[in-house]
């Protein structure tokens, strides 16, 4: 690794995902104006931040989607993930639920599942696979905690909006990723659905570190964890909901948009 | 619950693991093997259920089109490829195997020349190019029919999947690409014929192409050409593969993130569609005794992705039943109404993408469907293709 950022301690990893100056301009219109970022193994971070804040665009740099035009970013200390596609982040240990549910709306919700089995994902691999009872008892365990045991056999398309968010989660939990990236997980939910995606997302922090972006402030109280504000590309504010919600910067920036 | 489809592992039989639809066609093509070279033999030719010879060429070469509709569907239907210049492939297993029957002519030809074809002698051509070589042996041209389409699709889809070139410009360059071929075979130096392409035929692996007993044999292998190709086919989609492939298809960037490098399972579908195209063009040669630059024309490409969307992407047999169907149809109007045939398959085409955007086949199955459920209730059993948007 060639330039390993100064802050960082080691040789034991400090943090699972490190950001430091990370910038991305759209045709001069600066996405991301240098973003610095660190996430701590097993924590929960919600961000937050009016609409084209930067916060999906941090995403799609954190996933190899976007190459960032400056900037670090690194993933459990030392593996740099401006260098890396999609495909071998996710492999690395990332998983992704998109702003916009996207499921495989024309396979049923077992095999979305079975699709999202943590494992080689090569041809020849995929080609003969066979789904053995490990796998399959997997499988019905994250059913379980997605509440969708009883629609193993519904083509994902069928589904509602709320269940397709809780499926992309499902989907995530298959992966058995380290870092799960959640972009508004509850748009579009009820009350109680919104609940129960609070209580999903906390369970399944015990064990990942999470970062959610969201909108909806009573699903962020629900979280209980630390909040980033986002703000045209960059940080604004650090600290509990309750602490950012009484800086008077992010009062102007929501007041005042 | 029944998860049986998913569980299977990968060594179950190929015939015993194929859904119902797929043993019934297997059943038909067997009983069509069977009936068609009988009734050619047996039955005397003043019955009405003999099958002339001419027709037996005939359904040989609806065939080899029902295998190129099945390499198009398998790209198309289920990983959204849409390559509108699957007939390049076609052609070049075409043209290996017309080289082949061509030094197979030896000095019968006009000029009497025992080594080069009568193109080549009419040019003052002194000795075989060097790519010729070779072509007098069956077994490397039949090499040289899933070599030179394969090899080309990886060249090209390499460039293009990794490009991440999708949609409408993938279409595009497929065009560009088999026009291009057509404009270099039309060129006499190229040395493959030119603007007359390779003809006058005589005689593959020693058997008469005029013979009943030939066209038969080129009848049954056709037979066998598609079957295999529907094996083939219908392994893929059934694996896991083909399921990673329909997710590529609905959700790109989803299964991209899902950990799955979605260029080289395009690159790998691509390549094995193109090898099968490149083989159903080596059987319509000697069926129809000639090749010629024509079969690149971007039309011909175009007409092939008529007869998947007729007969329904996404099922392999409506891929074969709708090439099967649209080519009776030209047949039988190109003699009725000759003027009128191009119109008639723009129309179809358009009655096709307005009224049975599933084909055939997807839409007769949601018909099927939807009868069932009015009997038993709602279920979630309906084929993944033939969701309703
Ligand atoms: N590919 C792109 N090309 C051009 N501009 C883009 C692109 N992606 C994002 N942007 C712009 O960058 C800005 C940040 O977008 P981003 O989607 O990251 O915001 P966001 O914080 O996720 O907003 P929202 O809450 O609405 O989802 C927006 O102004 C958006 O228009
Ligand atoms: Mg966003």
């Amino acid at each position: 690794m060639t330039s390993r950022p100064a802050s960082e301690k080691t040789p034991e990893f400090a943090s699972i995902l490190y950001l430091d100056g990370v910038s991305v301009s759209f045709d001069g219109f600066k996405a991301l104006n240098s973003l610095s970022l660190v996430i701590e193994p097993g924590e929960m971070r919600a961000i937050i931040g009016p609409n084209g804040a930067g916060k999906t665009t941090m995403m799609d740099v954190i996933t190899g989607k976007t190459r960032p035009d400056e900037g670090e970013v690194f993933f459990k200390g030392n593996i740099d993930l401006t260098k890396h596609d999609e495909a071998y982040i996710a492999n690395l240990g990332i998983g992704r639920k998109f702003q916009k549910p996207t499921v495989f709306e024309s396979q049923t919700v077992f095999n979305n599942l079975e699709l999202s089995l943590k494992g080689d994902k090569g041809i020849m691999t995929t080609l003969f696979a066979a789904l053995g009872d490990a796998d399959v008892a997997r499988i019905m365990e994250v059913l379980e905690i997605i509440r969708l045991s009883e629609r193993a056999n519904w083509l994902a398309g069928n589904l509602s909006h709320g269940q397709k968010q809780w499926l992309e989660i499902g989907m995530l939990l298959m992966q058995d990723p380290d870092l799960l990236l959640v972009d508004e997980p509850v748009a579009g939910m009820t009350d109680a659905e919104t609940e129960q995606t609070s209580d999903l997302l906390r369970k399944i922090s015990e064990n990942h570190s999470v970062v959610v972006v969201e909108h909806d402030m009573e699903f962020i109280r629900a979280l209980d964890t630390k909040v980033t504000v986002l703000h045209e590309g960059s940080v604004l504010a650090e600290g509990s909901l309750d602490v950012v919600q009484n800086n008077q910067r992010v009062i102007d920036v929501y007041l005042g948009r | 619950m029944d998860f049986s489809s998913t569980k299977k592992g990968p060594f179950v039989s190929l015939v015993t693991g194929l859904p119902g639809g797929g043993k019934t066609f297997l059943g038909i093509l067997l009983v069509a093997a069977l009936l068609v070279p009988l009734s050619n033999l047996l039955v005397p030719e003043s019955s009405f259920f003999h099958v002339p010879t001419y027709m037996v060429s005939l359904l040989g070469k609806y065939l080899s089109f029902a295998l190129l509709a099945l390499s198009v569907d398998l790209i198309w239907g289920y990983c959204g490829i849409l390559s509108l210049g699957h007939g390049a492939f076609f052609a070049l297993g075409g043209y290996a195997m017309g080289m082949y029957l061509m030094r197979q002519i030896g000095d019968r030809g006009v000029y009497g020349n025992p080594d080069l074809p009568d193109f080549m002698v009419f040019l003052n051509w002194t000795e075989l190019p060097w790519y010729w070589t070779g072509f007098d042996m069956f077994p490397v041209a039949m090499t040289m029919v899933i070599l030179v389409p394969g090899i080309l699709a990886f060249i090209f889809g390499w460039f293009a999947f990794r490009a991440r070139v999708t949609g409408v410009y993938l279409s595009i360059i497929t065009q560009a690409m088999t026009y291009a071929l057509m404009l270099a075979f039309f060129r006499n130096d190229m040395g493959f014929g030119g603007n007359n392409g390779l003809t006058d035929f005589k005689e593959i692996l020693g058997f008469d192409l005029q013979s009943d007993g030939t066209r038969l044999g080129l009848f049954v292998c056709s037979v066998i050409a598609l079957a295999f190709g529907y094996l083939i086919s219908s392994f893929i989609t059934q694996s896991k593969l083909g399921r990673v492939l329909i997710a590529i298809r609905d959700a790109e960037s989803r299964t991209r993130f899902s950990g799955y490098r979605v260029e080289y399972y395009k690159l790998f579908v691509f390549v094995v569609s193109a090898v099968l195209a490149g083989i159903a063009g080596a059987l319509y040669v000697p069926q129809v005794g000639i090749i010629n630059p024509s079969e690149f024309s971007p039309a011909q490409s175009i007409e092939v992705v008529i007869w998947v969307a007729v007969g329904g992407r996404g099922t392999l047999w409506g891929a074969v039943l709708g090439a099967m169907l649209v080519n009776w149809g030209k047949s039988y109007f190109t003699g009725a109404l000759p003027e009128a045939w191009l119109y008639m398959l723009g129309g179809l085409f358009v009655f096709t993408t307005l009224f049975l955007p599933k084909g055939i086949v997807g839409t007769s199955a949601i018909w099927i469907e939807k009868i069932k459920n009015r009997q038993t209730g709602p279920a979630s059993t309906i084929p993944a293709y033939v969701k309703e948007e």
